[in-house]
């Protein structure tokens, strides 16, 4: 058996993709909290919620109308992005003209309502959802066996984080949306719908949860806590990338899942604390974030 | 082409502007003049919708705005370039010049914005446009609302702080817009300039408009104007 710094290859290179595995979680979550914290000005405690009702909605989808895995990737985010939008029109922008405390403690209690009531109908054991056919087995890469789902929540993680990123960065839409995020009131004057443009992104970042959320079902249990194990981590990864930075969201957030499944295999007490301790250290030195903009 | 009549606008407690009353023809350049503090910048915002509260009337082309949002004036076809000027420092130099949607047709296309604003041009690929000299962050301000099909513009102090040459820049370009058949609604605290681009001036004092000077009148009104502006 291949040994690495004393470690069994197997060992090391498992928690690594497990570390990779929650970092593309950690990304894509970070990313919609990023997003809709530039443009909203709150910070988005439902975020761990919606997530799971993106789980939710894949398991009920197959569950009462027969709809598999691949078209509930898109199907999910949809619904639970209208959902999202719904949220945003009739309860959260109300709240626009107070502090953003009050965004916050809004969708806090937004999250713990939504988790009470899928807990009161689902419990909170979990439901099982089974790998896609095509994407059960494993794959002999040489140095280990390499689930082949596991290798698609990767890719798929990647392919959404940097689509997103080249949207907001690339493209008239994204400028609108940055230029809106500095100076909302002379977007708006020169023609821009920008109450529009604020619900859109909400829903948009929602999305980004609920499609997390589909793919994460299969892994972990469709329960409603699911989000909570998450979300902790994934409010460290928005303050290290710096608030409000895509790209930032990005990095850091495949980074800690990776430094948490290292850490893991050296110094397993360290793993739970690790990505705080990151924080902290990051926080004392760049006290915007590592790719906080430039103010 | 506008008629504002008594408009008053405040923020929060403060009553800033007192029934403010002037007008402006198809294809004039006029002024707001007036001291510090005397509410021009918020007769421009009160037009576009950018103060919290408001009253009066703003009849633009037949058209009441008094109640509309800032979206749905700027649609009408009334475009501002604010006294900070506003210019996005995440958003490069082009991403900044197209920025504002098309309202209408009738703007001008980038070929004829670069042969204005030939510094543009050479400044075209910064990454962010907060990046270039003040100069040339006014002259951006400028020329992304020139593309828009708005004909009628409100330059909130483009030459503020800007050194002469620019500022002769600026007279060129306010001169070539109004050949061109738009409308400028120019704020000044510089008559000087004032007087090389408009044709009629109005003078501001503590949120009223309290005079109106045609500009080959300026000469001769020069005492009540150095009254009225403290210089
Ligand atoms: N956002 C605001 N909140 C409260 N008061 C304001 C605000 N903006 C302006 N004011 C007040 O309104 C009054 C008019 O301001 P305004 O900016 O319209 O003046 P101005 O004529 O444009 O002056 P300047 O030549 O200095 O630009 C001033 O007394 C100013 O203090
Ligand atoms: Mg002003």
């Amino acid at each position: 058996m291949i040994m690495i710094f004393g470690i069994p290859g197997p060992l090391l290179f498992g928690q690594l993709l497990l570390g990779l595995i929650n970092g593309a979680f950690y990304a894509m979550l970070s990313m919609g909290l990023a997003i809709i914290f530039g443009m909203l000005n709150i910070i988005n405690f439902a975020h761990g919620a919606l997530f799971m009702m993106g789980a939710f909605a894949s398991w009920m989808l197959l569950q009462y109308a027969g709809i598999g895995y691949f078209p509930s990737l898109i199907l999910a985010p949809l619904i639970i992005g209208v959902f999202g939008v719904i949220l945003e029109r009739t309860i959260i922008s109300r709240l626009y003209h107070l502090d953003h405390l009050y965004g916050l403690l809004l969708t806090f209690g937004l999250a713990l309502v939504i988790q009470g009531l899928f807990r009161n109908y689902y419990g909170s054991s979990g439901l099982p959802y089974r790998i896609p056919d095509v994407l059960q087995g494993a794959t002999d890469v040489g140095f280990m066996f390499l689930p082949n789902y596991r290798a698609w929540v990767v890719v798929a993680a990647v392919v959404v984080c940097v689509a997103t990123w080249a949207i907001i960065e690339k493209t008239p839409l994204g400028a609108t949306l940055r230029a809106a995020t500095e100076n909302a009131p002379l977007v708006q004057a020169f023609g821009v719908n920008v109450p529009r443009v604020i619900t859109l992104t909400y829903g948009g970042g929602v999305a980004l949860a609920a499609f997390a959320g589909v793919l994460a079902a299969p892994i972990y249990s469709v329960n409603p806590n699911m989000g909570d194990n998450f979300i902790n981590t994934v409010f460290a990864v928005v303050v290290i990338g710096g608030m409000g930075s895509i790209m930032g969201s990005i990095v850091t957030g495949f980074a800690l899942g990776v430094i948490e499944g290292l850490t893991k295999v050296f110094y397993p007490q360290a793993s739970a604390t690790v990505v705080f301790l990151v924080m902290v250290i990051v926080l004392l030195t760049l006290p915007h974030g590592l790719f906080g903009r430039r103010a | 082409m506008l008629k504002v009549t008594g408009l008053n606008a405040w923020y929060g407690e403060s009553h800033i502007l007192h029934g403010v009353d002037f007008e402006v023809r198809e294809g004039e350049v006029v002024t707001l003049l007036g001291r510090n503090g005397a509410g021009k910048t918020t007769t421009l915002k009160s037009i576009m919708g950018l103060v919290p509260r408001r009253e009066g009337s703003i009849d633009f082309r037949g058209r009441e705005m008094i109640r509309l949002m800032p979206n749905h004036v700027a649609r009408s076809g009334i475009a501002f370039c604010p006294e900070e000027r506003g210019i996005f420092g995440s958003l490069s130099v082009t991403e900044n010049l197209v920025l504002p949607p098309v309202v209408a047709p009738g703007g001008l296309d980038t070929d004829t914005i670069y042969t204005l604003f030939p510094n543009l041009k050479e400044r075209a690929r910064t990454a962010h446009g907060t990046r270039l000299s003040g100069g040339e962050q006014q002259m951006l301000a400028i020329a992304r609302i020139l593309r828009t099909g708005a004909k009628l513009l409100l330059l909130d102090e483009p030459t503020e702080g800007l050194a002469p040459v620019i500022v002769q820049q600026i007279g060129r370009t306010v001169r070539e817009i109004k050949q061109r058949g738009f409308t400028v609604l120019l704020v000044e605290q510089n008559f000087r300039f004032a007087q090389t681009v408009a044709d009629r001036h109005y003078v501001m004092e503590h949120g009223q408009v309290i005079d109106m000077i045609p500009n080959h009148q300026l000469e001769a009104s020069m005492d009540k104007l150095h009254e009225y502006l403290g210089v």
